[in-house]
């Protein structure tokens, strides 16, 4: 479990990313931060490892205070996954994977038979293993990304925009392989996205949030669906528009749903009793 | 060519004496520009007071330095050691500013990413900052090598040996063969040290783009898709 108490980080420029921030993100869910640029979510993030420590306030994981922990080691128990995968360039996909397990003191043999493995978790041909990160396509090179945040096999994994960078065919199937992967292996996932369906299909607990990190509104993807705590809220998850906004017609042969534009976006096929 | 004929065995003495005078002013000057660099790099402060320094030891005439040296040293005025420490701050005037700029051309984004996975802050700088540096240090370096084989040429002035004997001895005896053998011989050399040095970044950065080189389109368009 993360708890963020009373958060607030102020930048030495007097820009003020996260102001008075309070959360729980329970331990084996996927928690997504989602919002516009400005809104703090990375600032959020990267507290959790103490790449940025807060001005005030604090982060507990398991009920320990982040700020008691030495920082280069807290980062070692913590998988972190970022955009355009920030693999090493010079070394080979294998020893990327492998990086944190050799930073913990694993033999370096070892380390890498266990890279491979992983290899396979993430689904990635064993073959690329001896090339360079420059060698694969981006997709490839996200799910090296991935494969490397696992690899120390830690409790909290932080993803900061991880599929941003990707065409949306490839992003769809990062983000199902995901699912997979967190149906199995059950961490407690930091996600940051500005993508609102993103965070609709990864998230166990969305945070919706506005400009300086204040919480428009938590709760899993249905209660924010059903019941948008603020105007905010229905136009960021688009509630009142577009292919959100379903409504029935008739037809001849049953009932159909048109989106927002009146483009047909479905079939009715009866109610479902959803929690 | 005559006189080339008959002193081969002169040439090739000369030349692996030059050879030997160049190698310790640029692993010398390397070793000392990467701790220079890296504080002209991290310490904004002192980034344009250490490289206008270096850059203003290039401007010092070989001659003065090696005038100036001796009384400073306490060394003779005849000394080998004199070429070795003049050269060497010349190298380090080229690599200071080399070294500064790689270390600045390491992708920030990677640093980051190297900090969040745990690496401190030492390990960082050798096995990360230091390795993805190495393409725009080699190019310093190869400068600065370059120009170490050239200038070893003036140690004649103070009676080391070298190639540039070919030179003085050539224009006093008007043999001007022999100066034209000296200059190709130093030429030669430089290509020589050079191409070691190139070589060498190849076998160790063997993730760096290569210019000219169809390899890594090859590698990429070879990239399986998803």
């Amino acid at each position: 479990m993360i708890e963020f108490r009373s958060v607030t980080k102020r930048f030495p420029d007097g820009t003020v990313a996260v102001d008075d921030f309070s959360l729980v993100l329970p331990s084996h869910k996927t928690t997504v931060l989602v919002g516009s640029s400005g809104s703090g979510k990375t600032t959020l993030l990267r507290m959790v490892n103490r790449m940025v420590d807060p001005s005030s306030g604090s982060i507990e994981i398991d009920g320990e205070d982040t700020s008691t922990l030495e920082p280069v080691a807290l980062r070692r128990r913590i998988g972190y996954v970022m955009q355009n995968s920030g693999l090493l360039p010079h070394l080979k996909v294998l020893d990327n994977v492998a990086t944190v397990p050799v930073l913990n003191g694993v033999p370096r043999r070892e380390a890498r038979q266990q890279a491979l493995t992983l290899l396979d978790t993430v689904g990635l041909d064993r073959a690329l293993a001896d090339r360079y990160p420059s060698q694969l396509s981006g997709g490839q090179q996200q799910r090296v990304g991935v494969a490397r945040g696992l690899a120390a096999d830690p409790n909290i994994l932080l993803m900061d925009e991880p599929f941003g960078a990707v065409d949306p065919i490839v992003r769809d199937e990062l983000q199902q392989e995901l699912i997979r992967l967190q149906r199995e292996l059950g961490k407690t996932v930091v996600f940051v996205t500005h993508d609102i369906d993103e965070a609709f299909l990864l998230g166990d607990q969305v945070v919706i949030l506005e400009q300086g990190g204040r919480i428009a509104q938590v709760g899993s993807p249905t209660e924010i669906m059903e019941a948008p705590a603020s105007d905010f809220v229905a136009s960021f998850i688009g509630a009142d528009r577009g292919k959100r906004a379903l409504s029935i017609r008739k037809t001849e042969h049953g009932f159909i749903l048109v989106d927002g534009e009146g483009r047909a976006a479905g079939v009715l096929v009866g109610t479902a009793d959803a929690g | 060519m005559n006189w080339i004929l008959d002193n081969l065995d002169l040439m090739l003495e000369l030349t692996l004496q030059h050879i030997r005078l160049s190698l310790p002013p640029i692993i010398l000057g390397f070793l000392i520009s990467v701790p220079l660099g890296w504080v002209a790099y991290r310490f904004q402060l002192t980034r344009g007071f250490l490289l206008t320094v270096a850059g203003l030891l290039y401007t010092i005439p070989s001659l003065a330095l090696f005038v100036i040296l001796p009384p400073i040293l306490g060394i003779s005025f005849l000394s080998e050691i004199n070429i070795t420490i003049a050269l060497t701050i010349y190298a380090v005037a080229i690599l200071t500013r080399s070294v500064a700029d790689a270390l600045g051309s390491v992708d920030p984004a990677v640093r980051d990413c190297a900090t969040a996975m745990g690496y401190g802050p030492w390990r960082r700088f050798w096995t990360v900052e230091f390795p993805l540096a190495g393409p725009v240090t080699l190019a310093g370096l190869r400068v600065a090598a370059v120009s170490t084989v050239s200038l070893v040429t003036v140690g004649i002035l103070i009676g080391v040996q070298s190639l540039g004997y070919l030179f003085t001895n050539g224009l006093q005896r008007r043999i001007l063969v022999e100066v034209f053998a000296g200059v190709v011989l130093v030429v030669l050399v430089a290509l020589l040290i050079d191409a070691l040095l190139a070589m060498a970044g190849r076998r160790l950065m063997p993730w760096a783009p290569r210019p000219r080189s169809s390899r890594r389109l090859a590698l990429r368009g070879s990239a399986a898709p998803e």
